[in-house]
């Protein structure tokens, strides 16, 4: 199955026929997804901010971190299947927007940011856990995140003026 | 106000030279859009964490106090970009929202929200209130609501473009 029949799939499945012709499930999915996004982008800024030395210092950053992050994966689960949704019931027109695109691929970039610092430059996060003002890898991992989560909040509105859903 | 007053409010608000600007630079409804709902995502993500660590269902380890006083405080200046790019948007779109239910939905929601926010943060400060045995049914309960409450603002916030008239 190639990956535009698998797209027309989706698109042509009765969920997505619902989404598309209910005139409320449409702006009901798409208020969970704001919901869930604000959870996402506020909750990582909480973290970043905490990495970056500018927050929350009096707390060791694995404590924040895990303290946060389960909130910030249940809300990425939801903006996750109620984007899908969104997508599903208009996949063709979604694809040729560039604003979508460049969200897609925004957030991947910030998954591979979170996934190399995690991996890479979290492996002696022990020796400075405590400290107030973190290394420089840290303070650039979570700049960057910041940076690429305010550009993908941005997209994601801008697709609503570029593309015309119904 | 009556509904003529409210049309002839929109009315004059739309021949100001603010909301023309407004209305006819492409970018600048997008821009306070994205604007608003980054402070939407930094206000919500502090008052859920705050709430979900009053049902201790986060962030069990760090005492509610610090909670408080970490996420709390920043809702205030969030709350004050909020009502700029809010108003701003009002200028260049009235009848959006001022001839809108969903708008003074969205309104009264976020008047028991305020009320119920400052409330939280002044029972922190409060001598009578740590000493009051009736502190752990009552602070579980106004989390609930709050956390209710905010959910429905945002909710009310992307309803307002489906329910406008005209």
């Amino acid at each position: 199955m190639s990956f535009r029949e698998l797209i027309a799939f989706f698109e042509d499945s009765g969920v997505a026929d619902s989404i598309r012709e209910n005139d409320n499930l449409f702006p009901l999915i798409e208020s969970i997804h704001v919901l869930a996004i604000s959870l996402v982008v506020g909750s990582i800024l909480a973290v970043d901010l905490r990495l970056l030395g500018l927050a929350w210092m009096t707390r060791p950053v694995s404590r924040v971190t895990n303290g946060i992050l389960p909130l910030t994966w249940c809300a990425f689960i939801a903006a996750v299947v109620s984007g899908g949704l969104l997508f599903i019931s208009n996949a063709t027109k979604y694809l040729a927007n560039g604003c979508f695109v460049a969200k897609m691929i925004l957030i991947a970039i910030a998954g591979v940011n979170m996934l190399a610092f995690h991996l890479v430059g979290a492996r002696d996060q022990p020796r400075w856990d405590n400290d107030i003002g973190p290394p420089l890898k840290a303070r650039f991992a979570g700049g960057l995140s910041i940076l690429l989560w305010i550009v993908v909040v941005t997209c994601g509105r801008w697709i609503g003026f570029t593309m015309r859903i119904r | 106000m009556t509904d003529s007053a409210l049309v002839g409010l929109s009315k004059w608000l739309s021949a100001t030279s603010l909301s023309s600007e407004i209305q006819t630079t492409r970018w600048i409804i997008p821009t306070l859009q994205t604007i608003h709902i980054l402070g939407v995502a930094v206000l919500f993500s502090s008052v859920i964490l705050v709430d979900l660590r009053v049902l201790r269902a986060l962030l069990r380890d760090a005492p509610l106090a610090q909670v408080a006083q970490r996420f709390l405080p920043v809702i205030w200046p969030v709350l004050l970009v909020l009502l700029v790019s809010g108003s701003l948007l009002i200028i260049g779109e009235p009848r959006r929202s001022l001839l809108n239910a969903t708008f003074y939905l969205k309104m009264a929601l976020l008047l028991v929200a305020i009320v119920l926010t400052a409330g939280l943060q002044w029972s922190f400060a409060s001598a009578f209130w740590q000493k009051w045995q009736g502190r752990h049914v009552v602070g579980r309960l106004a989390a609930l609501l709050s956390i209710l409450v905010w959910c429905g603002i945002l909710f009310a916030g992307r309803w307002i473009a489906y329910t406008q008239v005209g």
